[in-house]
């Protein structure tokens, strides 16, 4: 019996190799890209089905929840994380403030022709180490290259399947009046990084983002026994566009104290800088939780807790109110709309 | 923060408001105008207005260069972009500008034109030096503030020899704009807005010093008192012009002495001289044909000026009919008596130029203020 001995396969170049058009066209540069990088990093048996699809067990009991996610981030890597943990993050994120356990991910990139595969490896495990460290593995992918000048590097699209516990019910439309606002930490750190971080400003600062999945967080608030009506991660737009949204869900308005909002001191002199608001300024790593009042010292007792809740507070309250304003007490004594942002406060930040 | 948390302490706030009302005449009212839209940002932002008694009204003023330049300039900036394909830069709130055909910078933008978001007159100069097979034009806007920086990159711009950079110049001057508020009719004879002060430009004043505004202060008889950005700074020229108006003076004062002087910024001013000189006139929003309001290029500069190097001219273009903000920007109405206000015109979709800019009397009531609508 004759053996046919398989040809030799030259390992992809790593260090100085880059993205063509035939990483993406189906044949065997694709495979190979896809054996040796993600395969490789992203490795659990779901994935080594080796199928168009992941073939997942039905979860017993429970609801099911979905959420996905696109991310175009510049700079791709920035202080505290790039583009690669963001989006497992991100997701997570979005999955874990329905109050489900997330279970899998999803990820698809669209790679621009002449992309340095160094780069591409550093996002792959950046991805992989943040789906191992949360616990929610990257089941299925899919990869496109675009030709050069068609793309930015790489934009990377996760999708995340998650469970509800029975019992657990949260939504943008259940705040009522008279309800407590509380946040997880400092705002406007992921926006602020990457603004220090773009060049065109000549602007440093030692400012890291706060990109984290947030779902054990969530998860330990859940567990205290608070009643807790409402979850979010202020993302782009920052804190006042997910209130504004919230009220705008739930028909309440909501009243912030200026003083209570945590913000980092060189967050803040930055923001002062480029005339930008911290309200607005996006985060990757922050909870926003709307709890009943009489249960927000409890929560805020479990969000403190945890390692990334260390600097939970209580920011504001909801109240009536027939036009949903979210309204500020100003640290000067004023009163004042916080509105929904206008065009955009940031260039892409996730 | 240092140096600015200073400024926004709530409890010296407290004590400039009861010291306010104490100084007030209860039997008078005061109208107050903030020229610039710094002002008007800071009042909205921080809740000034909360803080003083019911017979203190500030009146916002044209100080928003965003809001005083008319749709026939944006239109020329637009025309530069999509006709003569030139890169365009500019800075960011004049991208949402209303202008002819239904068109903003920003729309002009994603039908194809080369229009780059800049912070400043050097990031123009820079993306010139870097793109040497385009032809650059920086769009300057602005009041005495940002003049001298365009002033300087055009002289750079020179010693550099650069042959693809050129300035569409839009500068306009504070002390014309102020001196058309005093002479119009609605405040020299009809008295529909009435007017007891100034609360004098920050930013501008640094550059031309406090002694220009003493023309007014002495010929108009209203008093001026030149303050900073920060919501304390405002509070307390106002307080420094209740004690002027009881005291029957009409005096420039100078609150904001940590960064204004008399003369001002000598160096800048000069440089300012060197390359630019007096329109005959110039158009504003609001204000109309104002004499000898606007800056241009002087002929020494003429290869960097972008009005002699492309063929665009500027053209009147009437406002849209229902919009108010030629009224508002002179005082005689506020953001909430114009009709389109919050229903057509809001910040998402402006109509007019004050709903553009965050320093625009329009975007600041709507963004911060307009919940006082419904008490």
């Amino acid at each position: 019996m004759s053996e046919v001995k398989r040809g030799y396969v030259r390992p992809l170049d790593i260090k100085h190799g880059r993205i063509d058009l035939s990483h993406g066209s189906g044949g065997r540069a694709m495979a190979q890209l896809i054996e040796e990088l993600f395969a490789a990093a992203f490795d659990n048996d779901y994935l080594r089905q080796g199928n168009d699809g992941a073939l997942l067990p039905v979860p017993v009991g429970g609801r099911m929840v979905m959420a996905a996610d696109a991310h175009v981030v510049s700079p791709l890597f920035f202080p505290g994380g790039d583009i690669g943990c963001l989006s497992v993050h991100g997701t997570i994120n979005d999955v874990a403030v329905m109050g489900a356990k997330p279970l899998w991910l999803s990820a698809s990139f669209i790679l621009e022709e002449g992309f340095p595969l160094a780069d591409l490896k550093r996002i792959v495990e950046s991805m992989a180490n943040a789906a191992k460290e949360a616990g929610v593995p990257i089941v299925t992918g899919d990869t496109k290259v675009v030709e050069q000048g068609k793309g930015d590097g790489v934009f990377i699209t996760t999708t995340g399947v998650g469970v509800v516990p029975e019992g657990v019910n949260l939504s943008g439309d259940r705040a009522q009046p008279g309800d407590a606002i509380l946040v997880s930490g400092t705002l406007g750190d992921h926006g602020m990084a990457i603004m220090a971080e773009r060049e065109s400003l000549g602007f440093s600062a030692p400012i890291e983002s706060d990109t984290a999945a947030l779902h054990g967080l969530i998860e330990a608030l859940l567990a205290s026994g608070a009643e807790v009506r409402v979850l979010r991660d202020p993302t782009r737009g920052g804190l006042a566009t997910t209130l504004n949204e919230i009220a705008r869900q739930s028909k309440v308005g909501m009243m912030l104290q200026e003083k209570a909002l945590p913000v980092n001191p060189e967050v803040a002199a930055a923001c002062e800088f480029l005339g930008l608001d911290p309200l607005y300024v996006a985060n990757e790593g922050k909870l926003v939780a709307i709890v009943a009042a009489a249960d927000a010292e409890k929560a805020l007792a479990a969000l403190r807790a945890h390692p990334l809740g260390a600097r939970a507070v209580q920011v504001g309250s909801v109240h009536e109110d027939p036009h949903h304003f979210v309204q500020m007490t100003t640290a000067f004594g004023g009163k004042r709309i916080v509105d929904w942002l206008t065009g955009e406060q940031l260039p892409r930040i996730c | 923060m240092k140096y600015i948390d200073e400024f926004r302490d709530g409890e010296l706030a407290r004590g400039l408001s009861v010291a306010i009302k104490q100084a007030a005449d209860p039997s008078r009212r005061y109208h107050f105008m903030e020229f610039c839209g710094g002002h008007t940002h800071a009042i909205s932002r921080y809740g000034v207005s909360d803080l003083l008694p019911d017979n203190v009204r500030m009146i916002h003023g044209p100080g928003c260069p965003v809001c005083v330049l008319p749709v026939g300039r944006v239109d020329m900036a637009i025309r530069l972009a999509l006709e003569c394909g030139v890169m365009l830069c500019t800075y960011g709130d004049t991208l949402r500008v209303p202008a002819s055909d239904s068109l903003s910078l920003m729309k002009a933008k994603a039908r194809g034109g080369d229009i780059r978001m800049v912070y400043s007159s050097a990031d123009a100069l820079k993306l010139a030096q870097a793109n040497p097979e385009k032809q650059v034009v920086f769009f300057a806007i602005g009041f005495e503030t940002t003049t001298p920086p365009t002033a300087v990159a055009i002289k750079q711009a020179q010693a550099l020899g650069l042959k693809n950079f050129s300035v569409l110049c839009c500068h306009v001057l504070t002390p014309s704009a102020i001196s058309t508020i005093l002479e119009s009719p609605e405040v020299r004879q009809w008295g529909t807005v009435p007017l007891d002060g100034f609360i004098g430009p920050a930013h501008v004043s640094t550059i031309i010093g406090s002694q220009p505004y003493e023309f007014f202060a002495e010929e108009y008889r209203k008093p001026v008192v030149i303050a900073g950005f920060e919501p304390l700074d405002v509070m307390q020229a106002i307080l420094m012009l209740v004690k002027q108006v009881n005291e029957g003076r009409a005096v420039v004062e100078n609150e904001f002495s940590r960064a204004v002087t008399r003369d001002g910024n000598v160096k800048a001013k000069n440089l300012v001289a060197e390359v630019f000189e007096l329109r005959r006139q110039f158009e504003w929003r609001g204000l109309n044909v104002v004499p000898y309001s606007g800056l241009r290029i002087r002929k020494e500069f003429a290869e960097f000026d972008a009005e002699k190097r492309f063929p665009v001219e500027y053209v009147t273009v009437a406002d849209n009919k229902a919009c108010e903000c030629g009224a508002i920007l002179r005082g005689v109405k506020k953001p909430q008596d114009c009709k389109l206000f919050g229903t057509v015109c809001t910040p998402e979709n402006p109509v007019g130029s004050c709903m553009v800019s965050s320093e625009g009397a329009c975007a600041a009531h709507y963004t911060y203020g307009r919940y006082k609508d419904f008490q």
